[in-house]
């Protein structure tokens, strides 16, 4: 046991040692959230929207100025069709358009309640829910404001139609997606080099030949980076609850019980990626290309998994990203508990094992 | 004389069809510097990681240091040091953190390898580049102190894979000057090299030809039976027979 832990202080003094990769491994989480975080607040101003009142009432006119004067939006006021409306979403020269019906003021007056329609452009989701959240808004203060003595505020009730994307499947909450690639980078990319470099240094030899048990090479290797990744996942969630106002509905521990897993998930793949070959570039290129390329394209995050063909549904499954980002996903945004989320578990614990055992059983024919 | 620590017996090693070690019988006795000499690809090194327990014989018997190289393979890898022609001290650590994590996997306590460091120092005369990276240190001193560290744990048997490889003529006696310290000390060496000059140093040598053993003596003896001046022409002279290409 004393053994082991000069192994884990020793790979400890390495990986501080190396104070780029270092850089990159506390860095990049950070970065990347900030990046992402500003990102998507920047592009919301002076979005072209269309505005079409066939109303043309008091009420219809004072809720237009109001969303012109909010800064959010250049508005053009036009009266079209559908298929002009239609027309101007596919040509990009719209991202929403607020349609007051003719008996807007009719309705408003006499039942106190009216509706209108907001459509949005979700082919960009992001973009699509924060338009739509900040018409809501104004509409919504619009009422307040228009509480005058004893007559009760209006109730507009805009109905929300998201075009091209009406689940919004690829969420505005870029948080869990993050998440899972960069906890997944990290620790397939460290987990790849690490045993590999020993073997083109030739210190593997020195170590085999030594009593050290092959097995506890292995386990002590993961152990730092698993330190680091889970300090990632607490900053990266710090940062998101206070630089990006982003919610934590679900339970923290099982949180970060999930991403342990997760983070275990990630190291093992990255050790069998490392006991199947024989220099740390070759590592470095199949983990980018067997891991990362399919963590980003198919875990859903980026692009919705439901639009996909089969076959790239198919290998999705296979993809430990898409489970971990449904689990974050469900335990931060929908506050669900662990009953909601044993399946996705399961499966990172099977992956998880396989690629352990097959990583132990090739570092052993290896030493043949 | 006393009991060998190395003890072979027909020992043999074969990939498939490929007979990489043929029943090789020898002994080396303790202290001793015994010379394992042959052209890459005779089976030096299939026959060193038998010894070393890293690879389990087809055929034969042998016992290192006492123990049974098909059985107790734990047991001599904590009674050997080894240290191979591949650079093997960490480069990003400083030398006092290699010595403390090589002593720290082979169980020796804090207060031994405080002790050992010092005496490490102390012979080497490492004080200024104790606290340095290894990265930072000309090759012939890391060769130097890879052997130390290989025989940190005072073990019986130290294995030396070619440890001189690239390191120049002054460099390389300073480095045999710690060989001969260490059989002094009753460490057995037991050292593979391509150079003629350090066979000559050696109490015994065996040279490997194609898998087998084709000589064993003493280099005085050597030179003798095979009616040449120099340990170069008994090494051409076998090694000429080889039919096996290069590996």
């Amino acid at each position: 046991m004393k053994q082991f832990w000069v192994f884990i202080k020793k790979e400890f003094l390495q990986v501080f040692r190396d104070q780029r990769t270092l850089l990159m491994l506390f860095g990049l989480p950070v970065a990347e959230i900030i990046l992402f975080g500003f990102a998507l607040s920047n592009d919301i101003k002076n979005a072209n929207i269309a505005v079409i009142d066939y109303s043309r009432d008091v009420a219809s006119q004072q809720l237009v100025e109001k969303i012109k004067s909010s800064g959010y939006f250049q508005v053009h006021e036009v009266l079209m069709s559908h298929e002009e409306l239609e027309a101007a979403f596919k040509r990009g020269k719209i991202k929403l358009a607020v349609i007051f019906p003719t008996n807007f003021y009719q309705d408003l007056s006499h039942l106190n309640k009216a509706q209108i329609q907001v459509i949005a452009d979700a082919s960009d989701p992001n973009t699509a829910t924060e338009l739509t959240g900040y018409i809501s808004s104004i509409v919504t203060d619009y009422q307040l404001k228009s509480a005058t003595g004893a007559r009760p505020s209006y109730v507009i009730v805009p109905e929300v139609r998201m075009l091209y994307n009406p689940e919004l499947a690829s969420a505005p909450n870029f948080v869990p997606g993050v998440m899972a690639m960069i906890l997944l980078l990290i620790c397939v990319m460290m987990g790849s080099v690490s045993i590999v470099k020993e073997k083109e240094l030739g210190t593997m030899e020195i170590l085999l030949v030594s009593p050290f048990k092959p097995i506890l090479i292995i386990f002590a290797k993961m152990v730092p980076y698993l330190i680091i990744s889970m300090f990632n996942v607490a900053s990266i969630l710090v940062l998101s609850v206070y630089l990006l106002d982003m919610p934590i509905r679900g339970s923290i521990p099982l949180l970060f019980v999930e991403s342990f897993l997760y983070i275990v998930t990630g190291l093992s793949l990255g050790l069998l990626i490392s006991t199947q070959t024989d220099s740390q570039q070759t590592a470095m290129f199949s983990s980018m290309l067997g891991m990362m390329l399919p963590t980003m394209l198919l875990s859903g995050y980026m692009f919705p998994i439901e639009n996909m063909p089969k076959i790239l549904q198919g290998l999705s499954y296979l993809v430990p990203s898409r489970w971990y980002y449904n689990i974050v996903k469900d335990i931060m945004l929908k506050g669900l508990g662990f009953s909601a989320i044993w399946k996705e578990t399961l499966i990172l614990l099977v992956m998880t094992a396989v690629a352990l055992v097959v990583s132990l059983r090739s570092f052993k024919i290896r030493l043949e | 004389m006393s009991e060998p620590v190395i003890k072979t017996d027909k020992l043999a090693k074969h990939f498939g069809d490929f007979v990489a070690v043929n029943d090789v019988t020898f002994e080396v006795y303790p202290g001793e510097i015994f010379g394992f000499l042959g052209a890459n690809g005779a089976g030096k090194t299939t026959a060193m990681r038998m010894l070393c327990g890293l690879s389990i014989p087809t055929s034969g018997t042998a016992t290192v240091s006492g123990f049974d190289v098909f059985s107790q393979t734990d047991e001599i890898k904590k009674s050997i040091g080894y240290m191979s022609q591949k650079f093997s001290l960490y480069e990003d650590l400083t030398v006092s953190e290699n010595i403390r994590f090589y002593a720290g996997i082979y169980g020796l306590t804090n207060q031994q390898i405080k002790q050992k460091t010092e005496e490490l120092v102390e012979r080497l005369g490492l004080q200024k580049e104790i606290k340095k990276r290894v990265s930072d240190l000309p090759l012939g001193w890391r060769q130097k102190i890879s052997f130390c560290i290989a025989i940190v744990h005072e073990p019986k048997i130290v294995f030396l894979d070619e440890p001189t490889g690239g390191v120049d003529p002054v460099t390389r006696r300073q480095f045999w000057e710690l060989i001969y310290e260490a059989s002094q000390r009753g460490i057995t060496n037991f050292v593979t090299t391509h150079y003629m000059d350090e066979a000559e140093y050696c109490d015994r040598l065996s040279i490997m030809v194609d898998g087998t053993i084709k000589a064993l003596d003493t280099p005085a003896n050597l030179r003798k039976n095979f009616n040449v001046t120099s340990m170069e022409d008994v090494f051409l002279q076998l090694a000429r027979e080889a039919k096996r290409k290069e590996a």
